[in-house]
């Protein structure tokens, strides 16, 4: 990618902007959040993010889904924490996501459209800078 | 095709002793008995952190937040929210004494008492993606300092602001800045201090992975602002993760031409350098941090002159800690006046702690100045873990003090802290429960100030290691009634005669301990107990010969062992030979091992 | 000029001056351990703590500056009982072996410790048993001692650009060793003893060898020897302050007449010898120049026979060696006045006294440290065929063995050093001084080149004690431009500019070279009595001049003994005679030796 100009910063975050608006990035509408800061990597988080991965793949939502990584959420007391989006249900967090618990959630929040038992913990903070 | 609504039920310890479970198991009873199965699905949750309102029923996509629920509601709930479709009004959660109906989630107040600026990408973007950033209006306050504003702009709304130093001291930034843009210089330097050290303390590590492009992007307007063009991001090696991010995103933002020579067509240039700390903690103090980005050995010189003035090869230098940076692109952005709206009347914005110890959720929080302690610690950390009593909350690391039960109500400021002899440091809270002993905090704390002294100023190097001693000397029942004067003693000269503020707040945590809890000092000394059962030497465990059915466990786990007795009869501890390690009491069943 | 009050006290500092120094201007004495006026402070020992009048907060008044309008409290009882409390925790860590201490009664914790009138021991002790490190021979370095003051690291690397010591370890366990902890033999330590010169307390300290110089004067029977001592330049007018006189206080005769009590068979004075390395330098530069003029500067200074560089101060020499080898050509082969007088003693004297050499004890009496490392540098220290000087003791020492021998130094009766190697001109007694050696050279060289004597002797511009000196000289047709440096750390910037100069072929800035390690000269050496500030070095090269004012012959050349000794024995300046007992040479020495 080469240098940029101020236009095309501009221009780069409208586009962007309206990607992550719509989540439906590349066709992919389901987005599966991981956070992989050192607390979460601590807990295991690579490992969950690879159980998420192959799981995905065992059901065939490749081309469904979309993982992302992303920094500590701040529920550091229930590290590895994932966030799913998927169209038609609550966004919501899951904490204690262990490798099983990663193949739990494919199975039921993806193919069973049912959310986990004990495993759902909110974001901490109403984020005002989206409004 | 997905369930139409979702009912979540709190299953977090507070909730769960009011009997959320069972609310839990009579949802999904009268869902099958009203046969709407399909329709709902009952999950059970985490703790929501608003215990004081438990149980609390969550059903979405409503957003419907229902708060002190009964089980005999759940047939109520249900026949009103799955099938007509409609809100349970007298369960929903009111503002106290506001007629106001029924509340969103994103309304109520707790879920506000968070309030998310410097954390406002963490857990939400791809620390590795520069356009996640950008998209967040990621370097919009760059465009903004680099086109629209002159270097006096800058700092004038920095002021204005009111933004004070997040590493612990609390210098208005924007005097700061000022201070060295008026500095004639054609060399000066921006220096991040990542350098976090404080025990328990995770704020900049969390911040930098989570959002590493915030901090480039203020230090590059800093730059503008002071008129430097060269930064450098002292960070602990410890970090490796938040070292690789700050790597990427440096590389990304000069492939982008956001870092670097000409950004963005302006012709200012920045560059940023990474240099990493061999995790000395007294380098986090700026002048020891400039003298190790130096080469030289990490202690502390006397100022003035400030760094401002003179610092890094004695060219003007700002250092500023990564919250404190993190903050920068979106006051430029939102306005000096939008930030100053935030907070106390002399502390401006949120602060984030990184909030430990037992305590139930513990985790990285950012309020509002101006908070109380007890919101932070019971509304959003959802109080002592395991239902046992508060003892304490230790602000500032090894730097600040306990603040207990009745300053609970303080409002969070710099000042406030001060003058509860703690300090605001930088962020770390730590909560403590009466399962600990404040002389064996007191004694953690000291050996870790003793570990980190530099070793350059008398106060320091000998105060902390007389201190450690003689709180060594009372956890172990060999105290004197004269040891806690001592302590008090030397604690004040350390205070008050230390270059540093290593040295200078060593003292506090002992300091407030023996303020609040002198009683429990007495008791070690006089009493020669410890009424936690931490401080091992005054431990004795023992075995209570009616209880004991002679099982045999606590001699298998003995690692000494010094546990004695024939099978089925009741056992005996060798307290002379015993190490304390509490094995025993662990193991057993049937509470016949007895700690005293 | 800047206002403030220091209690009360009404006084203008200027711009930059620290509130030690406001209190200092009146009158009142704020306690300090870790601060010393040749050094920038380091602010370590947390003693010399005031507040501003109304605050809470206290300020180190060594490396505060004062502000307009400020009003300081030094003296309340807050201030005392933290003051007190630092003491007594730096005590808790330092032993209580005052009695055995080199610097009992000398020393300033000691003296904290009776001012604050502490009585008793408040804080159990906390000491570290840690080896003495005595591989210099010059210098000793006891860590147990040490209150880690920082003094000597900011000598050491500040003040003399030497960078041999540095703080090791980290919190209680911080000492002051060489890098690497190497022992202090082994690493670039040059000797100059500015460390033990400046150390508050026992941690530094000369290598006492007063007991090797006593049992010597002692000895009877067939083993005793024929004891002979000479003194240096810059001894008399230190030696003084350590009997209570005021500083500058000269002493000569005196001494000569404790010597003599001593039981020291034969007195002479480095003064003399001076006058004789005037003469071995004086010529060489001579030459050298010479040799400039005809082949031009620019290619003396490639060759590296030009500029001249003096080289009487051993430590100098260590160091040259260490971080100057490329300077080893431009080094005067002339040896220091010690070792061209203990040359002597053992060949001309010993000759002329009839006495066997290998029955002689020399001893030598410095302002110096280093040396004691320079009676045995190298081989060319054996020019007699034995040790030319046996022992080289500093001021220090000679005071402890004048009060241990009940001699009332300041109230004997004068007296005259022996001959022929006694008597001495007013050139060799300001090689005590800096810029001593380079006007005693000049005042002769100008004599060699012309054959003239100079009306005026006095070379003023390469008096005082600013850091870098320069002047240029009128010989007979020929600008000889000089530069003087003093204090280590001065000389890199000098001989960066030689050096420079010699790599882009270009003629060298200065023609001769004065340097001296200490502060001062030698009357700044690292072996004077304790307490040297540049009040009291002005005060020692005063006496210095006064002392060349009075005698009777102003140059070396002049001096009736240094030409019957050539006449009688050396033959000529640079004969080879004289070459062979009063020349040396020197090598390129690694900075840390394996």
């Amino acid at each position: 990618m080469a240098r940029m100009t101020l236009d095309e910063l501009r221009a780069l975050r409208e586009t962007k902007r309206q990607d992550l608006a719509r989540r439906d990035v590349e066709g992919k509408d389901i987005q599966i959040i991981v956070g992989m800061g050192t607390c979460g990597i601590a807990a295991g988080a690579k490992l969950t993010f690879d159980a998420l991965v192959d799981s995905i793949q065992k059901h065939g939502l490749e081309s469904k889904v979309l993982i992302r990584q992303t920094g500590c959420m701040g529920l550091c007391y229930v590290e590895p924490t994932v966030e799913v989006a998927y169209p038609g249900m609550p966004t919501v967090i899951y904490g204690k996501m262990t490798s099983d618990a990663a193949e739990e959630l494919v199975q039921k929040h993806l193919v069973e459209h049912t959310l986990l038992d004990n495993h759902i913990f909110d974001r901490p903070a109403a984020d005002i800078l989206k409004k | 095709m997905a369930k139409k609504n979702f009912m979540l039920v709190c299953g977090g310890t507070g909730c769960e002793s009011s009997k959320s479970d069972e609310i839990y198991r009579t949802l999904i009873k009268e869902a099958e008995l009203q046969g709407v199965k399909d329709d709902v699905q009952v999950v059970k949750t985490g703790c929501f952190g608003f215990c004081e309102k438990g149980p609390i029923v969550k059903v979405l996509p409503s957003e419907s937040f229902y708060v002190e629920v009964k089980p005999e509601d759940a047939k109520e709930i249900i026949a009103e929210q799955v099938i007509k479709g409609r809100e349970v009004k007298r369960l929903l959660y009111k503002k106290s004494q506001q007629t106001a109906d029924n509340i969103k989630v994103q309304d109520i107040e707790f879920y506000q008492k968070q309030f998310r600026i410097v954390l406002r990408n963490c857990g939400v973007i791809n620390p590795e993606n520069i356009e996640e950033y950008i998209a967040r209006d990621g370097y919009v306050a760059l465009e903004k300092a680099l086109f629209e504003m002159s270097p006096q702009q800058i700092i004038d709304v920095m002021k204005a602001s009111g933004l004070r130093g997040r590493g612990g001291a609390g210098f208005p930034t924007g005097v700061k800045w000022e201070t060295a843009a008026k500095v004639n210089s054609e060399v000066k330097y921006v220096v991040c201090n990542a350098d976090e050290g404080d025990p328990g303390a995770y704020m900049d590590r969390s911040t930098i992975e989570g959002d590493p492009h915030s901090v480039l992007e203020a230090m590059i307007i800093a730059g503008k602002a002071i008129g430097a063009h060269n930064g450098y991001i002292y960070i602990r090696a410890e970090y490796p993760l938040a070292i690789d991010r700050l790597k990427v995103a440096i590389a990304q933002a000069k492939e982008r031409g956001l870092m670097g020579v000409d950004i963005l067509g302006s012709g200012f240039d920045f560059d940023v350098e990474i240099r990493l700390g061999a995790g000395a903690f007294v380098c986090g103090e700026e002048t020891a941090l400039l003298q190790s980005i130096e080469g030289n050995r990490g202690m502390p010189i006397p100022k003035p002159p400030f760094p401002a003035i003179k610092g890094l090869w004695g060219k003007p230098t700002i250092i500023n800690n990564v919250e404190t940076l993190a903050n920068i692109p979106v006051i430029l952005t939102k306005g000096a006046e939008w930030f100053a709206a935030i907070g106390t009347d002399k502390s401006k914005g949120t602060k984030v702690f990184a909030l430990t110890g037992k305590i139930n959720n513990s985790g990285l929080i950012e309020v509002p100045m101006g908070t109380t302690l007890r919101e932070i610690i019971f509304d959003i950390g959802g109080g002592i873990k395991g239902g046992k009593k508060f003892k304490g909350v230790q602000t500032g690391g090894p730097s600040g003090g306990i603040i207990v039960e009745k300053d609970l109500d303080t409002p969070i400021s710099y000042e406030s802290l001060i003058a509860l002899g703690s300090m605001m440091g930088s962020g770390g809270m730590i909560v403590m429960d009466e399962d600990d002993c404040v002389v064996d905090v007191s004694k953690f704390y000291m050996a870790f100030c003793v570990d980190e002294s530099c070793g350059k100023c008398a106060p320091c190097r000998i105060g902390t290691n007389q201190m450690h001693a003689l709180l060594d000397k009372i956890s172990k029942g060999n105290g004197v009634e004269a040891d806690l004067d001592s302590l008090e003693r030397i604690g004040k000269a350390m205070t008050k005669a230390s270059l540093c503020m290593l040295g200078g707040s060593a003292a506090n945590p002992t300091l407030a301990t023996i303020r609040h809890f002198r009683d429990e000092y007495m008791e070690h000394i006089v009493d020669h107990k410890c009424r936690a059962g931490k401080c091992k030497s005054l431990v004795v465990y023992e075995i209570i010969p009616a209880k004991c059915i002679g099982c045999g466990l606590c001699a298998r786990k003995c690692p000494v062992p010094c546990i004695t007795g024939e099978k089925k009869q009741p056992h005996v501890i060798d307290t002379a030979r015993c190490i304390k390690c509490g094995e025993c009491f662990k193991a057993c069943k049937f509470g016949a091992v007895t700690k005293r | 000029m800047i206002n403030c009050k220091i209690n009360g006290i009404a006084v203008q500092v200027a711009e930059g001056a620290t509130v030690l120094d406001a209190a200092k201007k009146a009158n009142v004495k704020i306690p300090t351990l870790c601060y010393n006026p040749d050094l920038s402070p380091w602010a370590a020992c947390g003693i010399c703590v005031v507040r501003v009048e109304g605050s809470n907060k206290m300020l180190r008044s060594c490396c505060t500056p004062v502000a307009e309008g400020m009003s300081i409290v030094t003296n309340d009882a807050e201030l005392v009982e933290i003051r007190k409390t630092v003491i007594e925790l730096i005590l808790s860590t330092h032993p209580d072996d005052c009695l055995q201490c080199p610097r009992n009664q000398d020393c300033e914790l000691q003296t904290l410790a009776q001012e604050f009138g502490i009585r008793k021991q408040s804080f159990p002790k906390r000491l570290r048993d840690l080896p003495v490190d005595d591989t210099t021979g010059a210098i000793i370095l006891n860590p147990e001692k040490c209150v880690r003051c920082g003094r000597c690291v900011t000598v050491c690397q500040q003040m003399q650009n030497v960078w041999a010591i540095e703080f090791l370890g980290r919190g209680e366990s911080t000492r002051i060793a060489p890098a690497a902890d190497v022992a202090l033999g082994e690493s670039p330590c040059i000797r100059c003893g500015q460390c033990s010169a400046h150390c508050p307390v026992g941690a530094i300290y000369e290598n006492d060898q007063t007991k090797e110089v006593w049992d010597a004067l002692m000895k009877t029977g067939p083993d005793a020897k024929t004891c002979v001592v000479q003194i240096a330049p810059a001894v008399r007018v230190a030696l003084g302050e350590a009997f209570g006189l005021p500083a500058g206080t000269d002493l000569t005769k005196k001494i000569y007449t404790a010597f003599r009590r001593m039981g020291f068979d034969a007195i002479f004075d480095t003064n003399f010898s001076a006058d004789l390395t005037i003469l071995e330098e004086g010529t060489e530069f001579v030459k050298r120049l010479t040799g400039a003029l005809q082949g031009g500067l620019a290619a003396a200074t490639k060759e590296r026979s030009m500029p001249l560089i003096t080289s009487c101060c051993p430590a100098w020499v260590d160091y040259m060696e260490k971080y100057y080898p490329d300077m080893v050509p431009n080094f005067s082969t002339a040896k220091s006045p010690q070792q061209m007088m203990g040359a002597m003693i053992k060949t001309f004297w010993a000759g002329k006294a009839g006495i066997d050499p290998a029955k002689i004890f020399s001893v030598s009496i410095m302002p110096c440290t280093a040396k004691k490392y320079e009676t045995h540098r190298d081989e060319t220290m054996y020019s007699s065929g034995f040790q030319d000087v046996d022992v080289s003791i500093t001021t220090r020492e000679l005071a402890r063995m004048i009060k241990q021998a009940g001699i009332d130094l300041v109230n004997l009766p004068e007296s005259e050093p022996d001959s022929p190697m006694g008597p001495y001109t007013g050139a060799g007694v300001i090689f005590g001084a800096t810029g001593g050696v380079m006007e005693a050279a000049l005042r002769s060289a100008y004599f060699l080149v012309t054959g003239e004597e100079l009306k005026d002797v006095n070379f003023t511009a390469v008096r005082g004690i600013s850091g870098i000196k320069e002047a240029s000289v009128h010989i007979k047709g020929v600008d000889v431009r000089v530069a003087v440096a003093h204090q280590m750390g001065n000389i890199q910037q000098v001989l960066d500019q030689v050096r420079a100069a010699r790599e882009s072929g270009k003629e060298t800035p200065w023609h001769f070279i004065e340097v001296m390690a200490c502060r001062g000269g030698c009357i700044g050496g690292g072996g004077q009595p304790y307490g040297a500030t540049d009040e009291i070095r002005t005060k020692r090269i005063r006496a210095i001049y006064d002392h060349d004012e009075n005698t009777e012959y102003r140059c070396s050349h002049q001096n009736p003994y240094i030409k019957q000794v050539y006449a009688e024995f050396l033959d000529a300046p640079g004969s080879h005679k004289a070459h062979k007992l009063l020349h040396t040479h020197y090598v390129e020495r690694p900075l840390f030796m394996k």
